[in-house]
């Protein structure tokens, strides 16, 4: 096949997704206003959150244990709750669709690559596809943990809103790379970089709904609204769900950067010269470093600690977007 | 189970005692003060508020423009001269260079204070907790964590011996060791514990952030950058005078620089032919002859592919053009013969320079020059339209008079001080002479100041030569760093506790785990465990099984 047509292909394979995300969307928020209803028991959400709140430890062991071999294991209502009525149908097909997006756009991004001879990620806009694709990939690797599934309205949302900012303001043709971007450490180091940002955008919208769950949970029984939070997962499950998720990125962003220095000293010898998109993506770093210490100290865990992740989160967005368009530096090459 | 492990996991930082220590010392004297605010200070609430503070501070220096960093050396006097009334201010608070400020330093160096006397305490906490026993398995196991229960009926009726306490016991005990926990048995309990490597880890990284430090000064006290631009065809030799830029740090030896030359043979580019991206640089390829000692080599120099001499490194950086050019002056004397590195001004290499001739008779010559590689002309402003040498023109401006190189004062080689020059017009008119020549051509200059000649263009090379002898130390402590910080991250340590109790031979075995991390206990241990000791003890003994109650 010629470049051409393989560009083309990739093109299309993206502007699919784009519209099977859409869907998923459209089924994300009927099944977050499903789940949102009014429970038919008044109080009911408030006492399944506090049972939730009890056993959510072993939320997702205690549907495996096995049932009638003469042990007895705690069992709690955390992921009962997730599908009741039609809310399920919708729920899975929600689920299915943004699978199937992730599935189109990681065979857009494949064939991009295809097109392009080189990995598909040398300008804004393959970086904006893969961090989708990322964000998608962890999505749908976290699905079984009800904290993520149920923050999957507002991850399909931000992964629409970066295709739709790729294709529109970002859209590249196919092209080759100017010589000093032709180097494999870059390769492994933008895909860490894009990597961990998909997951820390799993993380930054879990902290974010903790951080209006415990702000609920905090109210007088009396005097919680009954709606959208309501339904959320425990903010303690939520917060739970965003450390795994920031432990698993952070490393990985810890790796990116040591690549990045090992790349930059292979360019232009030195390891670290304070560019601004070195000097952000250390302030990242050592945000979500709070963010973890944070978390292991008494009076800081919890939502403030969430806000750290949020600061991370708001850093490493503003490296992507703002000095690459704002900023002139070595890294200004970003082809925009 | 109760409200034990949703919220806060067990955990024995001392930190988190220091952290609810009393707010104030009172009535303490010195030492007490003193002990109090070390206490606070590597406290984990201090931690966080220096990390954050680390954040803040390295903000402004990447909005403002910086000394000695990487980027365009001229940013901060045009930011001056934008900005006269706010840049001094600045620049008194260390704004233009927040890096190397002593703010800047003064959190960094507080962190890692701080991180030292966290750390270390915990070190000589995990060595003592290596040698010695698990803790004690609590009374009551039921409050854990993650819990089960195990019931074996024995059936003595059959003649068949029963599974009795202590055997249970010694197949937990097998079962765990295989798990490679560390195990204590007493009063007909077991306890276990694993993941102290996660401990280990946690210690390296940070303590890795100390080598780091090391590694950072060690190029920062003996190292050296350095920049120069090399005509092809023209030798280099690695001495500090032959730089255009040399900035060598505290204690480099300059008299001891690597001992190396080499003559840059040739240079090559290649750009985009057509396309949107027409004219971007597809690659570069500067091919030398290096000699170093005895030995004599030829190597390519490319972009992310330096070369490497001892330690010394030279990365290409840029390139651009050279043109050569002969000046006549008024007697037919060559005033000046040779390539000029031209500074390129865009994309596609419009460049200037400047060509000075003092020894020319009967005046000095100063010539200002615009040179582009594929000249394209809409009027007035000329400009290059591909970064090639596709259609070369030299664009020139004369000047006659003092070119003030006379007084000893330093002077760029890429301007001309005009006060004490005139311009060259064109005889009989008001309009600046100002010739446009293509390679081979020559121009004679009014009132017989002498011929200028265009003889042809090189390329040259913007080399980078940098020594950083702490870069392996750096190194070194980044793979610390990730090492120490995955093993932190991923293992979790935990602990596990066994309670067998036997009565009249039916055994129940109670199972709970602990974690000592936020991250729970790793999925499925406690069944994985229970569920090997139940095997084997089915295996033994076939015992008749009943559901708990
Ligand atoms: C110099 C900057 C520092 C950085 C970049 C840093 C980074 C980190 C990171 C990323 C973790 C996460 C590991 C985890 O969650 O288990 C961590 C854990 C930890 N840090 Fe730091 N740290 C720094 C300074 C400090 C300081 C000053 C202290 C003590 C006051 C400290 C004490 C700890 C402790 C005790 C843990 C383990 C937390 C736990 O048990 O969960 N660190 N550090």
């Amino acid at each position: 096949m010629t470049t051409d047509l393989l560009a083309r292909l990739s093109d299309g394979l993206v502007y699919s997704t784009i519209a099977v995300l859409a869907l998923a969307l459209l089924a994300h928020a009927a099944s977050t206003a499903l789940r949102s209803l009014p429970t038919r028991h008044p109080g009911a959400s408030s006492t399944l959150s506090v049972s939730a709140q009890v056993s959510a430890a072993g939320a997702s062991r205690a549907a495996e244990a096995p049932g009638a071999t003469g042990s007895t294991r705690e069992r709690d209502a955390t992921d009962t709750r997730a599908g009741e009525g039609p809310g399920r149908v919708v729920g899975a097909s929600a689920v299915s669709l943004t699978v199937l997006g992730t599935l189109l756009l990681l065979a857009g991004v494949i064939v991009r690559g295809l097109a392009a001879g080189r990995a598909p990620w040398g300008n804004m806009f393959e970086f904006l596809l893969v961090l989708s694709l990322a964000a998608g990939g962890a999505y749908v690797a976290l699905v079984r943990r009800r904290a993520v599934r149920e923050a999957g309205v507002w991850i399909v949302a931000l992964m629409l809103l970066a295709l739709g900012l790729a294709v529109t303001s970002f859209y590249t043709p196919v092209d080759d790379l100017v010589p000093v971007l032709d180097s494999y450490w870059l390769v492994i180091h933008v895909a860490a970089a894009i990597i961990s940002g998909g997951v820390f955008t799993i993380g930054a919208i879990t902290a974010a709904l903790g951080i209006l769950r415990r702000r609920w949970e905090a109210r007088p029984v009396t005097e919680r609204s009954q709606r959208y939070v309501a339904a959320l997962p425990t903010a303690s499950s939520l917060d739970r769900a965003s450390h795994a998720v920031h432990v698993f990125a952070f490393p990985v962003w810890t790796f990116a950067v040591i690549a990045g220095a090992i790349w930059a000293e292979n360019a232009w010898g030195r390891y670290w010269g304070w560019d601004p998109k070195e000097t952000w993506a250390f302030i990242t770093w050592v945000f979500y470093a709070a963010y973890l210490h944070a978390q292991s100290t008494a009076g800081l865990r919890g939502s403030r600690a969430s806000w750290f992740a949020l600061a991370g989160y708001v850093a490493f967005l503003f490296n992507f977007f703002g000095v690459n368009l704002w900023i002139s530096g070595l890294h200004s090459y970003a082809g925009v | 189970m109760t409200q034990l492990h949703a919220d806060k996991p067990h955990r024995e930082d001392p930190d988190e005692a220091a952290a609810t220590i009393s707010p104030s010392p009172v009535g303490i004297g010195v030492l007490g003060w003193a002990r109090w605010a070390w206490r606070r200070l590597t406290s984990m609430r201090t931690a966080v508020i220096l990390l954050t503070l680390l954040a803040l501070a390295a903000v402004p220096g990447s909005l403002l423009p910086q000394r000695g960093v990487a980027s365009d050396p001229a940013a901060v006097p045009q930011f001056y001269a934008e900005n006269p009334d706010i840049s001094p201010w600045l620049d008194r608070v260390g704004l233009f260079g927040v890096y190397a400020s002593p703010w800047f330093a003064a959190i960094y160096l507080l962190l890692l204070v701080s991180m030292t006397g966290c750390v270390l305490p915990r070190c000589a906490k995990l060595w003592r907790d290596f040698r010695s026993e698990p803790t004690k398995a609590p009374t009551r196991l039921d409050h854990l964590e993650d819990h089960r229960r195990d019931v074996f009926v024995g059936r003595r009726d059959h003649g068949e011996t029963s599974t009795s306490r202590v055997d249970a016991l010694e197949l937990v005990e097998s079962a765990l060791r295989r798990r490679r926990f560390r195990v204590r048995v007493a009063d007909g309990a077991v306890s276990a514990e694993k993941g102290h490597v996660r401990e280990a880890g946690n210690l390296l990284f940070h303590l890795s952030l100390l080598v780091l430090l090391f590694g950072i000064a060690g190029g920062r006290l003996y190292g050296y950058e350095a920049r120069v631009a090399v005509v092809a065809g023209e030798s280099f030799t690695n001495v500090a005078s032959q730089y255009d830029d040399f900035s060598p740090s505290v204690w480099t030896d300059v008299n001891a620089l690597e001992p190396f030359s080499f003559r840059l043979e040739s240079f090559e580019a290649d750009f985009e032919t057509s396309g949107a991206r027409r004219g971007e640089p597809r690659s570069f390829d500067a091919r030398l002859r290096v000699e170093s000692g005895e030995d004599s080599w030829t190597a390519h120099v490319r972009p992310n592919q330096p070369l490497e001499i001892n330690g010394t490194k030279m990365f290409l950086t840029g390139h651009g053009y050279a043109p050569v050019v002969t000046v006549r002056d008024g007697t037919g004397a060559t005033a000046y013969s040779g390539p000029v590195i031209f500074l390129p001004a865009d994309n596609n290499l419009t460049s200037d320079g400047v060509i000075k001739a003092p020894d020319a008779r009967p005046a000095q010559l100063g010539l200002e020059g615009l040179f582009l590689p594929t000249a394209a002309d809409i009027g007035d402003g000329a400009f290059s339209a591909y970064p090639d040498l596709v259609n070369p023109r030299l664009l020139l401006t004369v000047w006659t008079g003092d070119l003030g190189l006379d007084d000893g004062l330093a002077q760029s080689v890429y301007t001309l001080d005009k006060s004490r020059l005139q311009q060259v017009m064109r005889p009989g008119s008001d309009q600046p002479f100002g010739p446009q020549l293509a390679p081979g051509q020559t121009v004679r200059l009014p009132d017989d100041l002498g011929t200028v000649t265009f003889d042809g263009v090189r390329r040259f090379a913007n080399f980078q030569v940098a020594r950083d002898p702490g870069k392996e130390l750096s190194l070194l402590a980044a793979l610390m760093l990730l090492g120490g910080l995955t093993t932190s991250l991923i293992v979790r340590r935990r602990r596990v506790y066994v309670r067998v109790h036997d009565d009249a031979g039916t055994v129940v075995v109670q199972y709970a785990g602990q974690s000592a991390t936020r991250r729970g206990l790793p999925h499925g241990e406690i069944d994985s465990i229970a569920d090997d000791v139940r095997h084997e003890l089915d295996r033994h003994r076939q015992p008749h099984r009943k559901d708990a109650p």
